[in-house]
């Protein structure tokens, strides 16, 4: 684990090795409790790391850095296992228009490649890219394909998709060079609500299949 | 002439503007982008020019011309870039507070020097809050006016002003920060403009020629520079193989080098989180200043100790102070102050 300072107004620790559950938890756990320090603004697990945000000219660097190890030693004992999100996912058809290209290229029939994303267990290591957007763990290797050659312009909201070695669900409608294999209903934004996404770090995800049209 | 609450008429919205406060913070963790004034002094100034808390909503304009009528009697300040505005006949200009009779149109030209105006009004522009911020985020369509950049016809609610008496007091002006934008460069012949950095996590890993290049190269600002991010055009920098790092966190002024060696300076709508090479990070006393800056327009970057750039920060405050106490000395509010939707 190292400690460092990122510009005039945060500072990063970063565990060192490759990024594990494990990891990830303790960083969770390290997240919710230095929110609540006065002179943290923001705090962003990110892959195998938490960033600090603090607000200007109150982050003493030194005093913080050595809270911070601290505080990272103590986080060891306890794991946070967030909440289990159950996610009802309508796969292929016009909600999935690359299932039969991800079941090319993997050479899986399309209904295994449904029966394989929708068994297996997730967990949102982060959050970022756009509002509610959860970068999730657990992808079959099976399942990994390289992303569309022509993003597409617009990707409607709850698109299920896979990119590389990742899958995930698309908040809002964006650009996105992903495979898209479904489509969910759930809401994974909504500003007004509490709290504004249905993913936060920490949570396990399961996609449940609603339907598989061909 | 609406008789209900007064507003803010939207005639004319120009280019870009939109519903900015100081930012949406405390949010980045579910990927809630922080928005808000790209030159937060100016905001900060203007509301203090109106008797507003320093929290309070403004109009960021993009560039302009734009034009805005007043249904009811308040008092304006225009700041951040310099504006030859009028308020229906009567010049108008940046650093200026106003009263301002019902009915009134301010018409603004292109700004003669920077980038963004605020239109800052008593009692601020009263949207609602989402997620703590008044700011709008323009990407994903929530906050501020509707979720987006303002149009014409678009009629804003104002909050009641905190500082009621003080609306009809002669219009006076305040001196505008140090090298604002009346020093910045205007064209691409121009002086660059010099922003200072804090050199970033991944800089010892740079190829020493990428690092000199970096910082001896005067760069341009690209046409296709945005709120989200600012790239920069120049000769192109050699990662020297670098991999992408494992995502991380971003803030506003992180300075990252893409695979094709061309540089973004992330700017307030940027996302959340990233993965290329951090070369630095403008301070941020310096932001504001480089939000100013027009396209194509030349800039060059020195780096500082983070000591530097926290006397930078001080010299900011104090700058406002300053305003504070002229503004008491001459019986107007002059610090900041709870302001009920502020």
């Amino acid at each position: 684990m190292r400690c460092y300072r990122y510009g005039d107004h945060a500072v990063v620790l970063a565990a060192q090795g490759p990024p594990s559950l494990a990891c990830q938890q303790r960083l969770w756990t390290l997240a919710e409790r230095v929110r609540t320090w006065p002179q943290v603004e923001d705090v962003v697990p990110g892959m195998n790391n938490l960033t600090l945000i603090c607000r200007p000219l109150r982050m003493a660097f030194d005093e913080l850095t050595h809270r911070l190890r601290a505080a990272w030693m103590d986080a060891e004992a306890e794991a946070l296992s967030g909440r289990e999100v159950d996610i009802p996912v309508d796969y292929g058809g016009e909600h999935g228009p690359d299932l039969e290209e991800v079941a090319r290229l993997t050479g899986l029939t399309a209904g295994e490649v449904v029966s394989r994303h929708a068994g297996g267990d997730y967990v949102v290591f982060f959050l970022g890219f756009l509002p509610g957007f959860a970068y999730l763990g657990g992808l079959d290797p099976r399942l990994h394909v390289p992303r569309r050659a022509t993003p597409r312009l617009s990707v409607p909201a709850g698109s299920v998709g896979i990119g590389g070695a990742q899958t995930g669900i698309y908040p809002l409608a964006a650009p996105g060079g992903w495979q898209l294999i479904g489509r969910t209903c759930e809401v994974l934004f909504d500003p007004t609500r509490t709290p504004p996404t249905l993913l936060a770090p920490g949570d396990r995800v399961r996609f449940r299949i609603a339907s598989v049209r061909p | 002439m609406s008789r209900g609450a007064p507003v803010v008429e939207v005639l004319r919205a120009g280019l870009l503007s939109s519903v900015q406060d100081r930012g949406r913070f405390g949010w980045r963790h579910l990927g809630i982008v922080q928005s808000g004034a790209l030159d937060a002094l100016a905001l900060e100034l203007g509301n203090r020019l109106v008797g507003n808390a320093p929290t309070a909503a403004a109009i960021e304009i993009t560039l302009g011309p734009a034009r805005f009528r007043f249904t009811g009697a308040t008092r304006v300040a225009l700041t951040g870039g310099l504006f030859a505005a009028k308020l229906d006949d009567r010049p108008f200009s940046s650093g200026w507070s106003i009263p301002v009779p019902a009915g009134a149109v301010l018409s603004l030209p292109a700004a003669s020097a920077g980038m963004r105006g605020y239109l800052c009004v008593s009692g601020g522009v009263a949207v609602p809050r989402v997620l703590g911020s008044r700011s709008t985020d323009l990407a994903a369509g929530f906050g501020g006016w509707q979720g987006r950049a303002l149009r014409d016809g678009d009629a804003l609610p104002l909050g009641a002003p905190a500082w009621a008496a003080g609306i009809h007091a002669p219009a006076f002006g305040v001196r505008l920060p140090e090298n604002a934008c009346g020093s910045c460069p205007q064209t691409a012949e121009a002086e660059p403009l010099t922003v200072r950095v804090m050199p970033g996590p991944e800089y010892g890993a740079l190829p020493r020629a990428t690092r000199r290049r970096w910082w001896t190269q005067t760069w341009r600002l690209s046409a296709d520079s945005n709120r989200m991010g600012y790239r920069l055009t120049g000769a192109e920098l050699d990662r020297g193989g670098q991999a992408s790092l494992p995502s991380h966190a971003v803030v506003p002024g992180t300075i990252q080098v893409p695979p094709d060696g061309r540089p973004i300076i992330l700017m307030n709508d940027a996302q959340t989180t990233g993965g290329y090479p951090r070369i630095g990070v403008v301070i941020a006393a310096d932001l504001w200043r480089l939000a100013q800056l027009r396209l194509k327009a030349p800039v060059r970057f020195v780096p500082v100790t983070v000591a530097a750039a926290w006397a930078a920060c001080w010299a900011e405050r104090h700058y406002l102070r300053r305003i504070d106490a002229a503004l008491r000395l001459a019986g107007l509010p002059g610090e900041p102050h709870d302001d009920s939707n502020g």
